[in-house]
């Protein structure tokens, strides 16, 4: 189709010197945005580093939190985090890729396909502190789970679905037809294809999807703020149906309180933080480029 | 291959292949039942709140004192306060994150993308917690160098840094829409002897808008919704008034505010969190289905 003409009409004026000077200020522009963010990262990295490193310590990991700062740690918050992580990635997962199976290998092309689809997007576009709510009504009283790690974790679950079955998704479509229509041809039915040539393809871009979920649920602490109140723990929960408290709710805690020495704890807290989402976010970037080196054989 | 063992065992397989068929179905349908979950509990103790205060009152009440006496249920402090950090947020994210797309997808050389991109997708996974600690303990003490009436808690500060926080939304959807621009459109006005900046703004640019303009609306949704960061930085006060210097309270941090302090369940100070959480919802629902009517409906096809 050809554009409207307003948009391919360019107004060429004959002032090339004019024109080239333009265009060499707006590339100076452009190059100066994207630096805007490269920058901003540089100095939020920065500033983090140099205020968290001098409290950060074996004991800072070992230690449960503290008044007195010297003594403070973040144990219950990291194992807090460990336990709402495996239990959500245990949700997540199974319903996410069957999620995705079934829009990718089974759904018809129709009205109902189409809304699920929709809706999967819109899902993603909701706010977490939304999801937070339903898991407070739904989950803490209406099946009166408690501010319990199960709540947190179901709660978590549902804000990352939409994210495991876009990517998986993507990773089933990825699968080359050829694939399939040779196990169709050797008799295969569709469950067979899809559970011997599909997903065997689909898993390491599943992985991918899986662990940025991940990274997104460990790094949310709205939601689970309203599932697990602000609570001040000395225990590390021992079973799902206790209450728990996370690393974002930590450095929440230590963030709010005027004192600068809390201000220097926070700031440790992101280190460790980040440490984890980037080791997940390595690992992903990882297992992204090794599956597509394979594709391109 | 697991294909053949399978063989000579076919009702077996037709059986298997039927029920994982339905469990899938059932998977794709959780999405469902999430969204109407969500609507469900939010309107059924947005229910219960608004049979104590009317609706009338609650949306055009000017005064939002729900925990202190006189008690007062006017949301629009909470709303001026999500739309001006929102406003905030839009300056500083829509121009820029619009000039890096247009850099990254019609100036940057591979080499180049191949780093910056990665760099901005760090920057979109950073948890909005340490945002909010970077807006209240770096950007605020910078900022009250230059002005010297901003109070320690204010919406300047949690603003500037959310609209760096949305940049790589907002450019990395914006560069998708750009880059589904067909060669020969920008061939042709190279031919014709228009500079990279003429082709990107005129070229570019306009064929990509649908692309661009539902980049910012999900931009901006997603920072309406937002929580931790305007939680840390920008305040518990609900304030009618778009003075950014400040201390302000948003929707979703009056949410997490009342969260901490696990309310009674049942009460009334527990049901206006779902209260503002189903207007917090209804309006990102809302941006969220424009952005992708907008792409839908005024996509340019080529």
């Amino acid at each position: 189709m050809v554009p409207q003409n307003d948009t391919t009409r360019i107004n060429l004026s004959p002032r090339r010197k004019f024109r080239k000077i333009l265009g060499a200020f707006f590339y100076t522009i452009f190059l100066l945005s994207v630096c805007v963010g490269i920058i901003g990262l540089a100095i939020l990295l920065f500033d983090v580093l140099t205020k968290g490193i001098p409290w950060l310590s074996w004991h800072f990991i070992t230690e449960y939190p503290s008044r007195h700062p010297e003594e403070a740690g973040l144990f219950s918050a990291l194992m807090g985090t460990i336990w709402l992580m495996v239990l959500t990635a245990i949700f997540t997962v199974p319903v996410g890729v069957g999620a995705a199976i079934y829009l990718e290998e089974y759904a018809p092309r129709n009205f109902f396909t189409r809304f699920i689809e929709i809706n999967v997007a819109n899902l993603a576009g909701v706010p977490s502190i939304v999801y937070g709510l339903l898991g407070l009504a739904l989950f803490v009283y209406l099946m009166d789970m408690g501010r319990s790690i199960l709540a947190g974790s179901l709660t978590l679950s549902l804000l990352v679905l939409p994210i495991v079955i876009l990517a998986s998704r993507e990773s089933i479509r990825a699968v080359p037809n050829s694939y399939r229509q040779a196990a169709y041809a050797m008799g295969a039915d569709q469950w067979q294809v899809i559970k011997g040539v599909v997903l065997p393809s689909a898993v390491p871009g599943i992985l991918t999807g899986t662990i940025l979920a991940m990274s997104r649920a460990i790094g949310e602490a709205a939601p689970v703020i309203a599932i697990s109140a602000l609570v001040y723990l000395t225990f590390i929960p021992a079973h799902p149906m206790e209450r728990f408290t996370v690393l974002p709710i930590q450095i929440f805690n230590w963030v709010s309180r005027p004192q600068e020495e809390f201000r220097g704890l926070a700031a440790a807290g992101i280190i460790v933080l980040l440490v984890i989402l980037l080791s997940m976010n390595s690992i992903a970037v990882f297992l992204r480029n090794r599956y597509q080196i394979r594709s391109e054989e | 291959m697991s294909v053949l063992k399978d063989q000579g065992k076919k009702p077996m397989v037709r059986v298997e292949g039927a029920i994982v068929k339905g469990l899938f179905f059932c998977c794709a349908i959780v999405s469902i039942l999430t969204t109407i979950g969500i609507l469900i509990t939010l309107i059924y103790q947005a229910m219960s709140f608004f049979s104590e205060i009317s609706l009338w009152d609650f949306l055009t009440g000017t005064r939002w004192t729900p925990i202190l006496k006189p008690r007062a249920y006017g949301v629009l402090p909470l709303l001026s306060g999500t739309v001006m950090v929102t406003v905030i947020a839009a300056l500083v994210a829509l121009p820029i994150g619009l000039m890096t797309a247009i850099f990254l997808s019609e100036y940057a050389p591979e080499k180049i993308r191949k780093i910056i991109k990665p760099l901005l997708e760090i920057l979109a996974g950073i948890p909005t917690v340490v945002y909010g600690y970077f807006a209240l303990t770096f950007l605020t003490p910078q900022l009250q160098n230059i002005f010297d009436d901003l109070i320690i808690f204010n919406a300047l500060s949690a603003g500037i840094v959310m609209g760096v926080m949305i940049i790589p939304m907002v450019s990395s959807l914006s560069e998708d829409a750009m880059i589904a621009v067909p060669r020969n459109l920008k061939d042709g006005a190279y031919a014709l002897g228009a500079t990279r900046y003429e082709v990107s703004t005129r070229i570019v640019v306009p064929a990509a808008l649908s692309g661009i303009v539902a980049a910012f609306i999900l931009a901006l949704s997603r920072a309406v919704g937002e929580t931790m960061l305007v939680t840390i930085a920008a305040g518990a006060t609900p304030r009618m008034g778009f003075n950014p210097m400040e201390s302000i309270q948003t929707m979703t941090a009056y949410i997490v505010q009342l969260s901490l302090g696990e309310a009674p369940v049942g009460s009334l100070e527990y049901n206006t969190i779902f209260a503002v959480g189903l207007l917090l919802f209804c309006m990102t629902l809302v941006m969220n289905l424009l952005g992708f009517w907008v792409v839908r409906r005024f996509r340019e096809e080529y």
